[in-house]
């Protein structure tokens, strides 16, 4: 189940490992026998998720949908190889980021499987902090250039949720596969990385990165954020 | 005197804990100084918050509908699969 996030909880809570479902076992069955309601409850549940993860490899929405399609087929010639070592979900969407792993390297270039994408800058512009010489504050914060909270209105517009979007869209493919899955999808980090096939630590790596970026783009908007960048 | 423990953790530090730090996946005395450092520190306190209004409204993102016709066409890849399944 998506995990809620709560703003203010002094404390950060670890999400609890994902298990096998019960449900998710009979519509494993049923899907077996070749009951279609139960394919048809699969495509509605995850289908716009899976277009979202496909999209992190493809040039277009529309390439990604044809990937999602390419993936079901695969999905559904090897479900009976699935032996519930991990949840449905997260070996469906392992078929899913190879189709689109795949197909992405056809359409636009190929994508180095094992670096973690170019070498970034840190997640806040240095000058945001005070110099190594200050001899009291260095590594502090700048005076006015301290975030601020945005406000909850705000966050909710249209044009707030359109430019994230956009900023989720200008990701580097792992980095936005590993978002999309952690927070728009809000899985845990031990089924993202079952789905994706990473260690805990580069999953967290990408995240991290990924936050960082739309967070940063996000600021150069919000009114009461720090100075725009 | 520097008013700072060599313990302390500095602000461009916290910037890069944070998602270590929402996962717990800090060790307990990493977790300590954090925490310690964000009661003392608005600027932190405020970024910490940000990062997880940018959580929250990327949860939002999954309201939208499926577009019409998907849904029939992979229906119709599924019929076609299970006839070449049970033959």
């Amino acid at each position: 189940m998506p995990q809620s996030v709560s703003l203010d909880a002094p404390f950060a809570e670890a999400p609890p490992p994902p298990p096998v479902s019960a449900e998710e076992w009979s519509l494993l069955e049923r899907l077996r026998a070749g009951e279609e309601s139960a394919f048809a409850t699969l495509v509605e549940r995850y289908q716009r998720s899976m277009i979202r993860l496909a999209a992190a490899h493809t040039p277009s929405r529309a390439v990604a949908e044809e990937v999602v399609q390419e993936a079901w087929i695969g999905i559904l010639n090897g479900i009976d190889g699935f032996e519930g070592r991990c949840p449905l979900r997260a070996w469906m969407f392992r078929i899913v980021a190879n189709t689109a792993k795949l197909r992405g390297a056809r359409e636009v270039r190929s994508t180095p499987f094992s670096a973690l994408e170019d070498d970034e800058g840190p997640s806040v512009s240095a000058d945001s902090f005070r110099p190594a010489e200050d001899p009291r504050w260095a590594g502090h914060w700048v005076w006015g250039k301290s975030p601020t909270p945005w406000p909850d209105e705000q966050l909710t517009s249209r044009e707030t949720m359109g430019r994230l979007r956009e900023q989720l869209e200008q990701l580097p493919p792992r980095q936005r596969e590993v978002m999309t899955l952690r927070d728009i999808e809000g899985w845990s980090s031990a089924e993202v990385c079952e789905s994706l096939g990473l260690s805990e630590e580069n999953q967290r790596v990408l995240l991290h990165r990924a936050r960082s970026k739309v967070r940063k783009g996000l600021a150069g908007y919000m009114a009461g954020s720090e100075a725009r960048r | 005197m520097s008013n700072l423990r060599p313990m302390d953790i500095t602000c461009k530090e916290v910037v890069e804990l944070i998602t270590e730090y929402l996962d717990d996946a800090l060790s307990l005395e990493e977790r300590t100084r954090f925490e310690q450092h964000l009661v003392t520190c608005p600027g932190c306190m405020a970024y910490l918050r940000q990062v997880r209004q940018t959580i929250q409204a990327s949860r939002r993102l999954t309201e939208e509908s499926l577009p019409s016709g998907v849904k029939e066409e992979l229906l119709d890849a599924f019929r076609e699969w299970r006839k070449r399944r049970i033959g």
